[in-house]
């Protein structure tokens, strides 16, 4: 199964079995959906639950707020993260805060779903990766799944849950092949081991995660060690249990992500290690991540901008000769 | 309009402006603090509108606490949560202009201009798919019509043909500035005209505004799509107890409170429902009595626990969250 058909089933499940939820977005109904993770809903639950909504991100948001109040589920589609800038005002000042303010009173069982970060040669208004923003808003949670068998998960976990989820993809995971195991019981807030290690742990999440696993056999073959590899699935809570017992294993810690480096959500993984992880490791952490530029169209400049496998294998390689790993 | 509605809409205006008043004193006491909206001078609009608008979702901004009373929130819980008391609305967490009651279907309380029109959408997108037959209301100042939240929401609104009436209150001021400043024209109906249908009303004029939303209700609820009134008013007082309301004159305070709402449905009430000056005084008693005790219970309120910090962030707890 391709990663966007574990969306378009988890969506398909809940919807079937619950018909106040509804999916809204630019494109996601006649049209099958940008990514095509809303493909055949429209035939089978009609306009009314498939709706395609104007260009208009803000409203997009708004009214699944108040579709929420009103009394629906709703599952919000943003074309890309770049647009859901337009929709900021209301996942951060409504969406995010009326539980709180109404002390409890008002509930929204709302998901907002957009893929971003560095596809190919799409430019600088449509790369980005805005993790770091919405991680920083307390009420929501953020999740954000490299898996396909998770994707359908905690897609599903999301829908079903009363809370608002934030649940960011990535254009170059949709067609990502995986088994889904239907019947697993599975905590979305629960970090994945990708691949288990004693030497080195390197922590990621969404496409990264497979960028570090291609680059995990040049490492391992360079400094003789071995890696573990973690994948955060929710960013918002992190399961720092799982962080911490793998850094006490390995005593080595490398943080890889996407998103431009200054202010960018790994900052929040490597002060935490500083805080709590200090005589645990044998090594300063590594910080690998997305240059302080625009994303650039140019093929060759946009690959520099972010982490590829070549570039995490050769700076974890140099990283781990000064360090003695 | 019968005389018992008369006597409850009178009641609630002088209440409502009353309450207002004692607000201000106990915000230049420090017992209220942050930012502290008066609806005194608009109180004809917002007893009006929810009075008319009984049952049904109303959505409103930070400009609430006379709304919220008439929708039914007891005054002491509102004035509690204006102290920032336990015993508040919103837990104390809200304060002013964060009011929220779903039990009677009054959702504040927003302080984003104009944040709550997509939210009002929204929630009569969710109101007609269930079949549930009253609509929503969503109340929204002059400078809201000018943001791109409200373009949006109208043009939604009617593409669905909602059940939504979008109800502009224009007192002319957004904060310090005139409309006819930052819009091509006074009227901000004329914005909605191409998308629906449009009534103004004098909004110093309770019975009046209480016609006109009566008459758009019915419209909306008809299933014919949504409706917007627009009604002119006029706040007596800065845009908040920190502004001064220096740029408005004396001559256009006065002419203001020439039409004042309370003394000219006052004395529609001796004219048309023949009241006599015993039974005003009484309503009024009673009102100021109720504003007194809510004072009293806000005051008398506990503070909340440290513990309150923490809670409502989330609904679910995070051990819960299993799929």
């Amino acid at each position: 199964m391709l990663y966007r058909e574990a969306l378009n089933k988890a969506l398909d499940e809940v919807m079937q079995a619950d018909d106040t939820v509804v999916t809204l977005g630019e494109d996601v109904g006649l049209y099958g959906g940008s990514f095509r993770v809303t493909e055949g809903l429209v035939e089978k639950y009609g306009e009314k639950r498939v709706i395609d909504t104007p260009i208009a991100e803000l409203s997009i948001v708004g009214n699944a707020v108040g579709m929420a109040i009103g009394g629906l589920r709703p599952v919000a589609e943003i074309m890309t993260g770049n647009f859901s800038l337009l929709a900021f005002d209301q996942i951060i000042n409504h969406m995010a805060k009326l539980h709180y303010m109404s002390n409890g009173k008002i509930i929204l069982p709302i998901v907002v779903r957009f893929p971003q970060g560095v596809s190919r040669q799409l430019a600088a208004q449509h790369s980005e990766s805005y993790e770091q923003m919405l991680c920083a808003v307390p009420g929501l949670r953020v999740l954000s799944v490299n898996d396909v068998n998770y994707a359908y998960h905690a897609l599903k976990y999301a829908i079903l849950s009363d809370d608002p989820v934030v649940f960011i993809e990535h254009e170059l995971l949709y067609n990502k092949k995986g088994e889904v195991d239907f019947t697993q019981k599975l905590n979305p807030f629960q970090a994945r081991i990708a691949k288990e290690g004693r030497d080195i742990t390197i922590v990621s999440y969404l496409k990264m995660v497979d960028d570090v696993m291609l680059a995990v056999p040049e490492i391992e073959k360079e400094l003789g060690c071995s890696c573990e590899v973690i994948d955060l699935c929710s960013l918002n809570p992190v399961d720092y249990e799982t962080l911490k017992k793998s850094i006490e294993k390995t005593s080595r810690f490398v943080m890889v992500e996407e998103d431009h480096k200054t202010g960018g959500y790994g900052g929040q993984i490597v002060s935490w290690a500083a805080e709590e992880m200090f005589y645990a490791l044998d090594a300063p952490p590594l910080r690998l991540a997305g240059k302080d530029v625009p994303v650039p169209y140019n093929r060759t400049l946009e690959l520099l901008s972010i982490p590829t496998p070549e570039s995490i294998a050769r700076d974890i390689v140099a990283w781990g000769k000064k360090n003695d790993v | 309009m019968n005389k018992l509605l008369a006597e409850e809409m009178y009641y609630l205006m002088v209440l409502g402006r009353a309450f207002e008043y004692a607000a201000k004193e106990n915000y230049m006491q420090g017992n209220i603090s942050g930012f502290l909206h008066l609806d005194i001078g608009q109180e004809a609009l917002s007893v009006g509108a929810v009075k008319a608008f009984e049952k049904g979702d109303i959505f409103s901004g930070y400009r609430e606490h006379i709304m919220a009373m008439s929708r039914g929130l007891e005054p002491k819980a509102v004035m509690a949560e204006l102290f920032g008391k336990v015993t508040g609305v919103s837990g104390g967490k809200g304060g002013s202009m964060h009011l929220f009651e779903p039990a009677h279907f009054f959702y504040g309380g927003d302080a984003i201009v104009g944040g709550q029109l997509p939210n009002a959408v929204g929630c009569a997108y969710a109101r007609a798919f269930l079949e549930q037959d009253e609509g929503v209301m969503a109340i929204f100042g002059d400078g809201a019509t000018n943001g791109g939240a409200f373009f949006e929401s109208l043009n939604i609104a009617a593409t669905h043909k909602l059940p939504l009436l979008f109800l502009c209150e224009n007192n002319e001021y957004a904060i310090g500035t005139n409309i006819q400043r930052t819009a091509p024209f006074r009227e901000q109906a004329k914005k909605a005209e191409p998308y629906m249908m449009t009534y103004t009303v004098d909004g110093m004029d309770v019975e009046a505004v209480y016609e006109v939303v009566s008459e758009a209700k019915k419209q909306i609820e008809s299933g014919h799509g949504p409706v917007f009134v627009e009604a002119f008013t006029c706040r007596y007082e800065g845009h908040s107890v920190s502004d001064a309301n220096s740029y408005r004159s004396a001559q256009e305070m006065a002419h203001c409170k020439a039409r004042d709402p309370i003394q000219r449905f006052k004395k529609a009430l001796h004219e048309k429902w023949l009241c006599t000056n015993e039974e005003i005084q009484n309503i009024e008693k009673k009102a100021y009595e109720e504003v007194e005790d809510a004072v009293k219970y806000a005051e008398e309120s506990p503070e909340p626990e440290a513990d309150a910090l923490f809670e409502h962030v989330f609904y679910e707890e995070r051990e819960n969250v299993v799929s």
